[in-house]
């Protein structure tokens, strides 16, 4: 075992993990935003858009994640090309970018929900019984408590999708693992790499989820 | 879906018209209306297209950098934007159908099904088909595999032929077929599989990266012949003359020669090591004098 | 763009032997049961296991138990995969190196490497879904039974696990779907599992989006269907009083 080759690649590495860092990130914020407004029309009194939505989420949560990531890599630029109209270069990042907020929307829809539910039937009575609309009852008083109490698991499932998207080695993005695997291939030195990269990622995951017990102890006080 | 999409072009080309007094169509279109030219390379085709350090490089690479020169020059775009994207053998295909990338350089064989999805620019470099071994392995042809591993990558000209010569000649071979040309010399180097099959200037190219280089041999007769070409998407004949253009001129330059001599016989990252593989007479011929066809068809 | 719709394309002929791709499919989902079911088989002795250790009074199996799954659920499976399949092996004695890389078939030696990681990988989940079943029973339960003069693998054999894996059905089954979608991964290590057969048809046919919408279709099934039966499973089996966990 020789990990002195890591050094000098310790730059492609960094680059590496901002681009995981980065898809983590838009991926987060697009799938919770997306996960909630399913949620909302799971929970929907119209019965068309709660089916849609039971189907959407079932549709994602019964097939790999690695198959969506790989579909979508050649569907994704066909797509945003009808939408869009225009003849933007649409690159993997962007590609695995709307196949994990579609995928991950699934996810957290189911998280929202839960939490959506877990807060009492009157709240809800007592905000009409006020005159507020349906829109200023979820705005104001069910989404903040709503999402107060599912911040640990919202942050959980974050977690397991900074793990996934090490997934995208698959379709030749240059992520953490992606990089890490290349250099070691050029130096002749992938064991030490892929084991490297490991250590990594355990560290800011163990580091991230204590965290996180800690803030769901603080939370539920 | 063909209809849709055919749609959108049109609203697309309607939005854009009168922008330009030239008559763009297609790529060069594409290009000039977005700014940004998104090449396709490879990363691990050892000498023609690889990363080091992140960075594509090769043969291939700088005939590349010819077309985006020239491309640069037609659209009189002198700060046109250069992208990478990067393709394996399995994506190649797709990604240029699909527009992530305008135009590829690696090592992609041009034949007859692929003009079927794809269009090749003029030729660029020819190979046969061989298989890579250790010197100790005692494996001297095709017959001497029968009943061993042998890898080739997914998606190569390479894993059709060893898959219908297994069925047919009854060879029973099992056949690894890897992610990458790296990836399947990985196999090969830490002995799962006693031979690589694989267009012999990549293989000479992966011995150049071995950490024994010595104790490699590249062998057998060449299961066939093939011309590399540039692969863009199909019907789009302004973007293919702008390609040919830029390669028929290279290839005619003094350039050309210095081009091949810094891929192929001097010294490359990312070891230093000089693969020493000579300009073969059928490559001579066919840069004197360049063709689209593929080899099938000459 | 030039895209050619044919859905008859999956019978049409490969052109090695005298395969149709219909048959790539048929191979693949083969490769993708099998694998999800040893790997399940591996996954639930280790994973009981482990996670009977984690409710164990002494503090010392607990810990390693614990350690067990903070280690295998904070690496990303791909990385445990590429342990497997490219490290591990290269570290067995050298007879057994040989024999495993170059005796056996490429695709026998690629499924074991999965199968353990797999194996391995949920068997780490399938701890937790065990303490978590086992913690929910009221602790009367168990101090009744050693009160009865039941020693402790009776009180676990005959009174705490039976219920526990009777109100950890649902956490259960959909760790037991996450096997077969997870087993997709082995296709990145050219296992001709399903996903691997989807995408060497697509490059084979060109017909990328036929190939894809069947192989999504396949996944669709094979999980509903799977999680109707163990729906049902539970309903036999579930536990007069206890309210069943529900469950991620």
């Amino acid at each position: 075992m020789d990990f002195s080759p890591i050094v000098p690649a310790l730059p492609s590495l960094w680059e590496g993990m901002l681009l995981t860092l980065k898809l983590l990130a838009f991926s987060v914020i697009g799938g919770v935003a997306l996960g909630t407004v399913l949620a909302l029309a799971r929970l929907s009194s119209n019965k068309v858009l709660s089916l849609l939505a039971g189907f959407y989420v079932n549709y994602f949560r019964s097939i790999p994640l690695l198959l969506v990531i790989t579909w979508f890599y050649f569907v994704v630029p066909f797509i945003i090309g009808w939408i869009t109209g225009t003849n933007q270069p649409i690159g993997a990042f962007t590609s695995c970018l709307v196949a994990f907020m579609m995928f991950e929307a699934a996810y957290y829809c189911e998280i929202v929900r839960a939490g959506i539910q877990a807060i009492s039937r009157g709240q809800v009575n007592a905000a009409y019984a006020l005159g507020m609309t349906y829109g200023q009852t979820m705005r104001l008083i069910i989404l903040p408590q709503a999402f107060r109490k599912m911040t640990p698991l919202l942050l959980q499932q974050s977690i397991i999708l900074f793990q996934d998207t090490s997934l995208v080695y698959a379709v030749g993005l240059m992520d953490f693992l992606n990089s890490a695997r290349s250099q070691g291939d050029i130096t002749g030195n992938l064991h030490e790499f892929l084991l490297f990269a490991g250590l990594i990622y355990f560290i800011i995951s163990f580091g991230a989820s204590t965290l996180v017990k800690r803030l769901q102890k603080r939370l539920t006080v | 879906m063909k209809k849709l999409l055919q749609l959108s072009l049109a609203v697309s080309a309607l939005f854009a018209a009168g922008a330009h007094a030239e008559e763009l169509s297609g790529t060069l279109k594409k290009i000039k209306d977005s700014g940004v030219i998104v090449v396709g390379h490879r990363d691990s085709s050892i000498p023609f297209s690889y990363l080091d350090n992140q960075k594509p490089i090769g043969y291939s690479m700088d005939l590349a950098n010819k077309i985006v020169e020239n491309v640069k020059k037609e659209l009189k775009l002198p700060n046109l934007q250069v992208r990478y994207n990067l393709v394996t053998s399995q994506t190649r295909i797709p990604l240029v159908q699909n527009g992530t990338v305008d135009f590829e350089c690696g090592s992609t064989t041009n034949n007859l099904e692929r003009q079927k999805q794809v269009s090749f620019s003029v030729g660029m470099f020819e190979i046969g088909t061989r298989l890579l071994t250790k010197k100790t392995s005692g494996v001297k042809d095709f017959a001497d595999l029968s009943g061993k591993n042998v890898v080739t990558t997914a998606g190569t000209t390479s894993e059709r032929l060893i898959k219908s010569m297994n069925a047919e000649k009854k060879l029973d071979m099992n056949i690894i077929s890897a992610k990458d040309h790296g990836e399947s010399f990985l196999m090969l180097e830490s002995g799962r599989a006693v031979a690589f099959m694989m267009d012999d200037a990549l293989l000479a190219g992966e011995m150049a990266k071995a950490k024994k280089p010595d104790d490699w041999v590249i062998v057998g007769k060449p299961q066939s012949y093939e011309i590399y070409g540039c692969m863009l998407r199909k019907d789009d004949p302004q973007f293919k003359k702008v390609i040919d253009d830029a390669l028929k001129a290279a290839f005619k330059s003094a350039e050309m020669n210095s081009i091949y001599k810094r891929w192929f016989e001097s010294p490359i990252p990312p070891k230093g090591l000089n693969m020493k593989f000579p300009m073969s007479q059928e490559l001579k011929e066919l840069l004197a004098n360049p063709t689209d066809k593929s080899a099938e068809q000459m | 763009m030039n895209y050619n719709w044919d859905w008859r394309v999956f019978f049409k002929p490969t052109g090695i032997g005298n395969e149709i791709y219909l048959d790539w499919f048929v191979t693949g989902l083969g490769w993708t049961i099998a694998l999800a079911l040893s790997a399940w088989v591996i996954a639930l002795l280790l994973g009981s296991l482990l996670g009977v250790m984690r409710t164990l009074p002494g503090r010392y199996a607990a810990r390693i138990a614990g350690a067990y799954v903070e280690l295998f659920r904070n690496v990303p499976l791909l990385v445990q995969l590429f342990v497997w399949y490219f490290i591990v092996p290269d570290w067995l004695p050298e007879p057994l190196e040989d024999w495993f890389k170059q005796d056996l078939h490429p695709a026998i030696s690629a499924f074991i490497s999965v199968t353990i990681c797999l194996g391995l990988f949920t068997a780490a989940r399938v701890c937790e879904q065990v303490r978590t079943g086992i913690q929910a029973l009221p602790r009367g339960q168990a101090m009744a039974a050693y009160a009865l003069g039941l020693s402790l693998p009776q009180v676990y054999r005959q009174v705490l696990l039976p219920q526990a894996f009777r109100i950890i059905i649902p956490p259960l089954t959909s760790e037991f779907l996450n096997v077969f979608k997870n087993s997709s991964v082995a296709s990145l290590i050219g296992l001709m599992e399903l996903l691997a057969q989807t995408k060497q048809t697509a490059e084979f046919t060109a017909n990328l989006f036929e190939a894809f919408t069947l192989a999504t279709l396949i996944y669709f099934t094979l999980n509903m269907g799977l999680m109707l039966f163990m729906r049902w499973v539970e309903k036999r089996v579930r536990v007069p009083g206890l309210i069943a966990l529900g469950g991620k």
